[in-house]
Parts: C-alpha cells; sequence; structure tokens
C-alpha cells in the first residue's frame, strides 16, 4: 500500500466502507470521524498504514437497519438527520463521549459537537436526540 | 491521493530517528500526531520528500515527575495531558489550557511537542510553556546532541523555533511552581475549539504580605509567536494586586506590550481590547488563586 494512502481513502474506496464521509479533508468538518483503539480520531488526517495494528471502528459496526445503535434510533425519532452527510462522523464522535459521559449536561453536548458541522439540520434536534438517548443505560 | 509522494520511516527509536533524519538533511520531516502537517501535505503546501513517523516511539511518550519539575514526553498526546491528574495537581494552568486546544477528535491525535515545534502563534501551548517559563528539551546528532532551551528562547519569528534541521523536541519540563502561586488562562474564540483572536497565560506568585513577587503573563494570537507580557509584569510586580493595579498592568499589556497583527478575524484594535479586558480577568483569577494557594 501507498503510504501516502489516508485512512478515510482505504475505507472508502479499497475496504468499500463507504459510511465514513469526506468533506474537507483538512480536519475542519469531522465527517470523517472514526475510532482508532476506542477514541474519536479524524480518519482524513491519519495515513493508513499508521492504523497498522490498531484497531478502527466505523458506523458500519455501529447498529444495522434491522438493529440500530439505541443512538442511532434516538436520531431517527428526534430527527436529527436532513442529508444525512454528517452524521456518521457525529455519532462515530458521540459514542465515546457518551462513555465518558453517561448524563451529560446540553453545554457538554454542544461542546462535544463541536468539531463537527452540519449544514442543514441545525444542531437543535442532534441537541435533542443525545438528551433523549441519555442517560445511557448500563451495558451500551 | 491528496498528500504528494513521499518515502515513509517509521522507527522504533529515537536513535533510529534520529540516524534517519540525519541521512536526509532538509528533505525530511517528522511526523507527530500529523494535525497540522496532514491538513497541509493534502493541500500539497507541504510536501516533504521523507516522512519519518514518531509514533511508535514509545520512550518519547509519558508524564512524570522529576526532581526539576513535570516531563512531558514529546508524543504525549494532547488528550493525555488534559485528563492526567498530576497535571492537574501539579500545572494547573496547563490543564486549564487543554480543553481550548481544537477538538477532543484532534486532541486524541495531536501531541505537545507536535504543537510546540509546529509554533503557530495562535497556538495555546506555547504561550502556556512561556507563562510556566517551561524548558524544552531537544536532541540532534552531535556535536550539538543534547540542549535545553527556555520557551523564551524557542520561538524565533512566525511559525520558527530555534530547532535545527535534523533535531527532534523529545520533553519539556515544567519546573514545580513556587509556594503561593496561581494561574489563570482565558481566550476570545469565535466558536468553542477555534484558534483564538485572543488569548492570556498567566502564572503569578504573591509574597507573604500578598503583593505581587513574579508575574509571568504570556500573550496568543497577538504577535508572530507568543509573547511574554515584560512592561505589563513589571508594573504589577512589587504592588498589591489591588483592581486598580491589576487593571492599570493591563492596558499597559494592551498598549505597550504588543503590536497585533490585523485580519480577516480581528482588527488591530479589537485585539488589544482582548488583551486588556483577558489579562485583568486572568490575574484577578490568578492573584485569588494564589492568596489561597
Ligand atoms: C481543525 C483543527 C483545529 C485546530 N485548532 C487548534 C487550536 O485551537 N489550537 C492549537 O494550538 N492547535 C490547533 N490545531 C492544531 C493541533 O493542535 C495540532 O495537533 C498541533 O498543531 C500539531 O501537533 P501534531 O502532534 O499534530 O504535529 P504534526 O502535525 O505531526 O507536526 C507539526 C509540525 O511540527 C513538527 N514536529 C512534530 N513533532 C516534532 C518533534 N518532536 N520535534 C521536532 N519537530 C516536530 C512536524 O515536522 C511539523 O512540521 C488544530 C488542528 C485542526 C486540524
Ligand atoms: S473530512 Fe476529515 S475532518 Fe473533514
Ligand atoms: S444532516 Fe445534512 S449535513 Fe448534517
Amino acid at each position: 500500500m501507498e503510504p501516502r494512502l489516508l485512512l478515510s481513502d482505504f475505507l472508502r474506496q479499497d475496504l468499500g466502507l463507504t459510511g465514513t464521509h469526506v468533506g474537507c479533508e483538512h480536519g475542519v468538518c469531522g465527517a470523517c470521524t472514526v475510532l482508532l483503539d476506542g477514541e474519536a480520531v479524524r480518519s482524513c488526517l491519519i495515513l493508513a498504514v499508521q492504523a497498522d495494528g490498531h484497531e478502527v471502528a466505523t458506523v458500519e459496526g455501529l447498529g444495522s437497519v434491522e438493529d440500530l445503535h439505541p443512538l442511532q434510533a434516538a436520531f431517527r425519532q428526534a430527527h436529527a438527520l436532513q442529508c444525512g452527510f454528517c452524521t456518521p462522523g457525529i455519532l462515530m464522535t458521540l459514542v465515546p463521549f457518551l462513555d465518558e459521559h453517561p448524563n451529560p449536561a446540553e453545554s457538554e453536548i454542544r461542546e462535544a459537537l463541536s468539531g463537527n458541522l452540519c449544514r442543514c439540520t441545525g444542531y437543535q434536534n442532534i441537541v435533542d436526540a443525545v438528551k433523549l438517548s441519555t442517560p445511557v443505560p448500563a451495558g451500551w | 491521493m491528496k498528500p504528494a509522494p513521499f518515502a515513509y520511516h517509521r522507527p522504533e527509536t529515537l536513535d533510529e530517528a534520529l540516524a534517519v533524519l540525519a541521512a536526509h538533511g532538509g528533505e525530511a520531516k517528522p511526523l507527530a500526531g500529523g494535525q497540522s502537517l496532514i491538513p497541509a501535505m493534502n493541500f500539497r503546501l507541504a510536501r516533504p520528500a521523507v516522512l519519518v513517523d514518531l509514533n511508535r516511539i514509545t520512550e518519547l511518550s509519558g508524564i512524570r515527575q522529576g526532581g526539576d519539575g513535570l516531563h512531558i514526553g514529546a508524543m504525549t498526546r494532547q488528550r493525555a495531558v488534559e485528563r492526567d491528574p498530576i497535571v492537574a495537581r501539579d500545572a494547573p494552568l496547563l490543564a486549564e489550557a487543554m480543553p481550548f486546544i481544537a477538538h477532543p477528535q484532534i486532541r486524541n491525535r495531536g501531541t505537545v511537542g507536535g504543537s510546540l515545534a509546529h509554533a503557530d502563534p495562535a497556538a495555546e501551548l506555547p504561550a502556556v510553556m512561556l507563562a510556566l517559563d517551561a524548558k524544552l528539551q531537544v536532541r540532534g546528532p552531535a556535536p550539538r546532541g543534547v540542549r535545553s532551551i527556555p520557551a523564551g528562547e524557542f520561538y524565533t519569528g512566525l511559525f520558527e523555533t530555534a530547532l535545527a534541521p535534523g533535531e527532534l523536541l523529545v520533553d519539556v519540563t515544567v519546573p514545580r511552581a513556587a509556594p503561593r502561586s496561581g494561574s489563570a488562562f482565558a481566550e476570545v474564540a469565535r466558536r468553542h475549539g477555534d484558534y483564538a483572536l485572543a488569548g492570556v497565560a498567566v502564572r503569578v506568585t504573591v509574597d507573604d504580605a500578598g503583593r505581587c513577587r513574579e508575574a509571568r503573563i504570556a500573550l496568543l494570537s497577538v504577535g508572530d509567536g507568543p509573547v511574554l507580557a515584560r512592561k505589563a509584569a513589571k508594573a504589577i510586580t512589587g504592588e498589591s494586586p489591588t483592581p486598580e493595579a491589576i487593571r492599570e498592568a493591563a492596558d499597559v499589556a494592551a498598549a505597550k506590550d504588543i503590536d497585533p497583527p490585523g485580519d480577516i478575524h480581528a482588527s488591530p484594535a479589537y485585539r488589544r481590547q482582548l488583551v486588556a479586558v483577558l489579562v485583568r480577568r486572568t490575574l484577578e483569577r490568578a492573584f485569588e488563586r494564589a492568596r489561597n494557594g
């Protein structure tokens, strides 16, 4: 593999995992957020070769159409997505955040979302969805 | 593919990394968290021929208390510093400033050494290290070998540092705080996590009578690098930190210590106004903490 291949492009083009989106490709929009060893990171700012020996989780691993992750179900219920472009990155940002803050204050939710741009839903419904899904029950 | 081609090296030890850097001269660039370098490579603003990835060098990361202060390895992730209980106890200024750096996703990857070496004038860590009078440990090929550079001498210009080609920043040492000292951090940015329009990191020490014994006031985003507000520090040193004395020092910082740039984000006059307000607020908090601590 060429070392200059970004993790985001490796996921999308080589593995066909197109749930991870790319918007800006310079770290600003958050659409490409995945988990690297359980921590949210920008996959557009990591070389695919750097993931060697590490565990990568993408939105494909979160839930399925038949069996949505509770956070995905809350997003659907609260209408927290419109075009859905930002959604995978937002979900992958929120999963470790909710692990650390099972019962977050609204200000903490907004701060956690500050690194993800959504250009259509308007954030309010996203915040509502997070509130709907918290406090996080044990064993999520 | 976004970045231009490069040869990739992934050394396991510091000596190996220094040898690769020495072999390639100015062609090679170290890769730390990649949160500044990879965006620049994606834009092809940076086209290093050789990339030396420091991420496998375990000896470069970690936080430990030493006789001369708190040691933070260059490859320690910003997020690890933010969460570290020793940092919170022994370097509260650093702990207070960490959440202002970008977003958690960036801090999970970004490193302390990468931010310090990148030398962005709007970055938080260079100003914090300047306020704390930290020492930056640098290693390079002989004859220079190991050097220890005070933060005040490390920053030499816009995105420029005292690092010579082939040298690596390996560690930053934060000296132990004197008794009766206090610190505070504040900045103004348009959105949480954006680069600040202006920011201030201060650390003060008071004497038995509560007078200011020492003040280090470091400003960010108002010059070519972090700026130590010496005239403001002189104005408050030896004084009782009354609201009037603090306001006077803050006004000196805004009027005499800086020559801030104007850009699409803020005019020079607005940056001076921010500095006057932020220095006043941080000094008030820092003196209060020094009195109680
Ligand atoms: C969207 C976004 C927002 C951001 N907002 C902020 C912010 O508000 N405040 C802020 O401070 N930063 C911000 N950053 C930058 C971030 O903090 C970076 O992590 C940091 O600037 C660089 O650290 P790094 O470890 O990622 O270094 P890299 O990007 O890997 O390297 C940066 C530079 O330093 C050199 N270098 C790295 N390590 C060493 C070393 N040990 N010795 C010698 N040279 C070295 C590299 O060669 C390169 O030139 C932001 C980044 C993004 C993408
Ligand atoms: S595509 Fe990675 S942050 Fe925008
Ligand atoms: S739902 Fe369209 S960008 Fe967020």
